[in-house]
């Protein structure tokens, strides 16, 4: 009998396949890697081919350069690619542009991989799509019931409210280059903010990248154009979450620091980083989602990655599905560099 | 509820004043009657509740919830309240969110029993934050960072009225506060202030700037006495009510029932709380002992008996006597004091001088006795009325020169606000011997103001290149005999510590200059320090 730890098994490298011979995410270079999404941790440059959306191979080119791997296969959504006997088929995981879950069946067995995932709507990609498995293998950075994300409209417009209340001061954004500062942007946009937004350097080809795949960000302009300081007064500038308490921000009159994340639900998190105004705004499944999801599937088995795989396990053997953590290491918590 | 819970929300994470002023200002002019009387009530201390222990709390979410899982959550957020706001698992049902006067009329007439349902249904309709902010009020004390005295100057700045006006009128009014509100708005008269035993707002002095002011100012037209070293405070005896006010207006009666006691005669008076052993005045320290303590014992009443040593009278019976030159109040104060005729309230005495150079000498070394522990003088110009707020000319404080030591720069951690990007807030030390002997550092003391802008960026830098080790917001520096940064030190006063491991804790410290030329090997050691301290319990 084929058991699933013979078609996905986890390795120092990151998760491995057998029978297709192939790494999901893997965290060094190995010879075939299916690649989830474009974020730093889970898209590494150096790989020998390299399987993912074609969102994600221009990703990966805009960071590493055209030759970040030797050779590039780009699956689109839903298209079945095969590697040997293994059938990989990448499906909407709902967390940034071009981010994937890979669905790996073998032999009558069906594995999903979640990559990075979340359920609610995001403007610059497509929603997470359900995929019945045997085995659902997901993250868990939000695994713990403290985690519930409210509805990013209210957030968006606790922002636009801050910004009327302090004209005088500009709106620094603390937001992740690739995906959570796009989707800022757009929420922004479709909360009538039709003003300029002024961005750091480190998001300008990101942001560019996300225009050319079709996502309408409205007029940016670089945080550096303005010459005088007063310029950014009534303003809101989005920048890398780093950059928000370095040296380049002291461009800005007396700004309100905000921190686009979902680890400002907690408030000792905001206040060790001088965050005055938390926008809980995650690109990750919170408690409910995780939980919604593992109920909606009701997986044979559910194996967790990282984040809190205890707390989740827990629920889960609660609630009658087989679970197991996943030791796989290399992974970051979510914006917290 | 929502209004209400955002504002405590941001409150909790802004430093700075300005900021708060312009988000409990907004608050309360957006929001109607009544619920905004009671958030001003609950921002000044005057509502609170104890109508949830943290223990029922506890119960009701893990009657809910798994309790490993609930104790994995405690364990990452660290509060409870916050917990519980997080996690709280919702039954789903037409629950519409209560406004905050609904909260309040309901926990003022519910027993405990009925408020343990009411409480239950509150957290189902409740967004997390605003189920954060119940949390609070229901178990009280909301520590928002926010002072009663800055809640009234919000609420000052609806009109805008100037905030010795709403002071004065504080303890007339009554919450929800909708006479004040109306008055602020301009759709009624000032309500009335005429209850008695109100408090009146406190006059202040302003900070004398020695290089200019003596040179302009007359002696002869100012008195001088010392500025002792305790708390302001105003004693108040009318129409049969008898209370104790600091200096913003917060009624400190049940923490001194011994001065309350003392105080015979109606009238108003206005001086230096002191803890006074026979007539003697003894050190900051041994108020404090009986400060912030909600009740008092027998053996601590007798142990640190409290005082006034008066400066000022600001009624006599019905007169109002505030519009009195200063002469005259003076005149009146004395023949008050002598009538109470009571060892708990003295008379701070006039010290009589002719020129600025004969009152220098006076300040330079005080006469023994209490004068030696003043913070300094004080200069009131004798026909100066009493006028609430900081008026710029009749009073001035001459403060002592205060006690300086170079210290060595060994953490320094980010601000907040305006100094996000920058490391601002200094922890310094000074040279000991460690256990083997051998010279180390000992912490002595934090301060975080005391330089400009342009030398705060120097620091910085300094701080950025001498990093030695971060531990999240704060760095350690290099601080080594030959490599590292001297600050010379400014405080006020000093006293024994057992929570600072070298043994002594500064009064107001703050950074007087920056010795980029001092290696830090030739700062000072921490047994300058102890003879300072030696110095200080001699007087």
């Amino acid at each position: 009998m084929i058991r699933p730890q013979d078609l996905l098994c986890p390795r120092p490298e990151g998760l491995y396949c057998p029978p297709g011979d192939f790494y999901i995410d893997p965290v060094r270079p190995v010879a075939r890697a299916v690649i989830t999404h474009g974020h730093a941790d889970h898209a590494r440059a150096g790989h020998g081919a390299v399987l993912a959306t074609p969102e994600t191979l221009d990703i990966m080119a805009e960071r590493y350069g055209a030759t970040f791997a030797d050779s590039r296969q780009a699956g689109a959504y839903g298209e079945v690619v095969a590697r040997d006997d293994v059938e990989v088929t990448l499906v909407p995981a709902g967390h940034v542009l071009g981010s994937a879950q890979a669905v790996v069946r073998w032999q009558g067995l069906t594995m999903v991989v979640s990559g990075d995932y979340k359920r609610r709507r995001d403007p610059t990609c497509p929603a997470f799509e359900s995929v019945p498995c045997d085995v659902f293998i997901t993250e868990a950075t939000f695994g713990l019931p403290v985690f519930r994300h409210p509805d990013d409209k209210d957030e968006i417009a606790r922002l636009l409210r801050s910004v009327a209340q302090f004209p005088e001061r500009s709106h620094l954004v603390g937001a992740y280059a690739l995906g959570k500062a796009q989707r800022i942007i757009r929420l922004l946009r479709e909360a009538g903010w039709d003003r300029t937004i002024y961005v750091h350097g480190a998001l300008e080809r990101l942001d560019a990248l996300y225009e050319r795949h079709g996502v309408d960000l409205g007029p940016i302009e670089p945080a550096t154009s303005p010459a005088k300081k007063g310029d950014f007064a009534g303003q809101i500038v989005i920048a890398p979450p780093s950059a928000t308490q370095d040296r380049w921000s002291r461009r800005f009159p007396d700004p309100v620091l905000a921190f686009a994340s979902g680890w400002m639900q907690v408030r000792a998190r905001a206040r060790q980083r001088g965050v005055e105004l938390p926008l809980v705004i995650s690109d990750h499944a919170d408690w409910d989602e995780l939980t919604a999801t593992v109920d909606e599937l009701r997986p044979g088995e559910l194996w967790i990655t990282h984040g809190r795989e205890e707390a989740l396990a827990r629920w889960a053997e609660l609630h009658g599905v087989p679970a197991r953590a996943l030791a796989l290491v290399g992974y970051e918590e979510e914006d917290d560099d | 509820m929502r209004a209400f819970a955002e504002l405590l929300d941001r409150l909790s994470l802004t430093g700075s004043r300005n900021a708060k002023l312009t988000l409990v200002r907004d608050y309360l002019r957006e929001t109607p009657n009544p619920d905004r009387g009671w958030a001003l009530a609950a921002l000044t201390g005057d509502l609170s509740f104890d109508a949830a222990k943290p223990a029922f709390i506890r119960k009701a979410v893990e009657a809910r919830m798994d309790p490993l899982l609930f104790r994995w959550s405690y364990d990452y957020v660290g509060d409870l309240a916050e917990t519980v706001a997080l996690v709280w698992p919702a039954r789903l049902g037409a629950n519409r969110e209560p406004e905050l006067s609904e909260v309040v009329d309901a926990l003022r007439s519910a027993t405990r029993a009925e408020v343990q349902t009411l409480i239950e249904g509150w957290l189902d309709a409740l967004q997390p934050t605003g189920r954060w902010a119940l949390l609070k009020l229901m178990t009280g004390g909301l520590r928002v960072g926010l002072s009663a005295r800055l809640a009234k100057q919000a609420a000052a700045d609806v009109g805008p009225v100037p905030v010795a006006e709403v002071e004065e009128l504080w303890h007339a009014l009554h919450a929800p506060y909708e006479d004040l509100f109306a008055w602020l708005e301009g759709r009624s008269e000032r309500p009335s202030s005429e209850n008695p035993g109100r408090f009146r707002p406190a006059m202040l002095a302003q900070a004398i700037d020695e290089a200019v002011d003596f040179a302009r100012l007359d002696p002869a037209d100012y008195a001088a006495e010392w500025k002792w070293d305790g708390i302001r405070v105003q004693a108040v005896n009318e129409g049969g009510v008898r209370r104790l006010y600091t200096r913003t207006g917060d009624d400190i009666s049940k923490t001194f029932p011994d001065v309350v006691d003392a105080l015979a005669q109606e009238g108003v008076i206005d001086g230096e709380l002191l803890v006074l052993r026979d007539g003697k005045v003894a050190s900051f320290a041994d108020l404090q002992q009986r400060l912030n303590r909600k009740t008092v014992d027998a053996k601590i009443l007798a142990g640190h008996p409290a005082g006034i040593r008066a400066y000022d009278l600001l009624s006599e019976g019905a007169d109002d006597t505030r519009t009195l030159p200063f002469a005259e109040r003076r005149k009146r104060l004395e023949a008050f004091v002598a009538k109470e005729a009571s060892p708990r309230i003295d008379l701070s005495p006039v010290q009589p001088f002719a020129t600025w150079k004969e009152l220098a000498a006076l300040r330079a070394a005080p006469p023994a006795g209490d004068a030696q522990i003043a913070e300094g003088l004080m200069l009131k110009r004798w026909d100066s009325i009493y006028e609430a707020g900081r008026p710029k000319g009749p009073w001035f404080k001459w403060k002592r020169d205060p006690f300086l030591i170079d210290a060595v720069l060994m953490y320094a951690q980010r601000g907040h606000g305006k100094r996000s990007s920058f490391y601002s807030d200094y922890t310094f030390g000074v040279w000991t011997e460690g256990p083997d002997g051998k010279r180390l550092l000992t912490p002595v003391g934090k301060a975080y103001f005391g330089f400009t802008d342009e030398e705060l960026k120097q620091i910085d830098k300094f701080v950025r290149d001498n990093t030695l080790e971060r531990f999240g917001p704060v760095r350690a520096v290099r601080a080594e005999p030959h490599a590292g940064l001297v600050f010379e030190v400014a405080f006020e006063g000093l006293q024994r510590s057992t929570r600072h491991k070298s043994g002594v804790a500064m009064r107001f410290p703050r950074i007087n200059r920056i010795r980029w030329d001092k290696p830090p090997g030739e700062a000072d050691e921490l047994v300058t320090l102890e003879r300072m301290l030696a110095q200080v319990e001699a007087r």
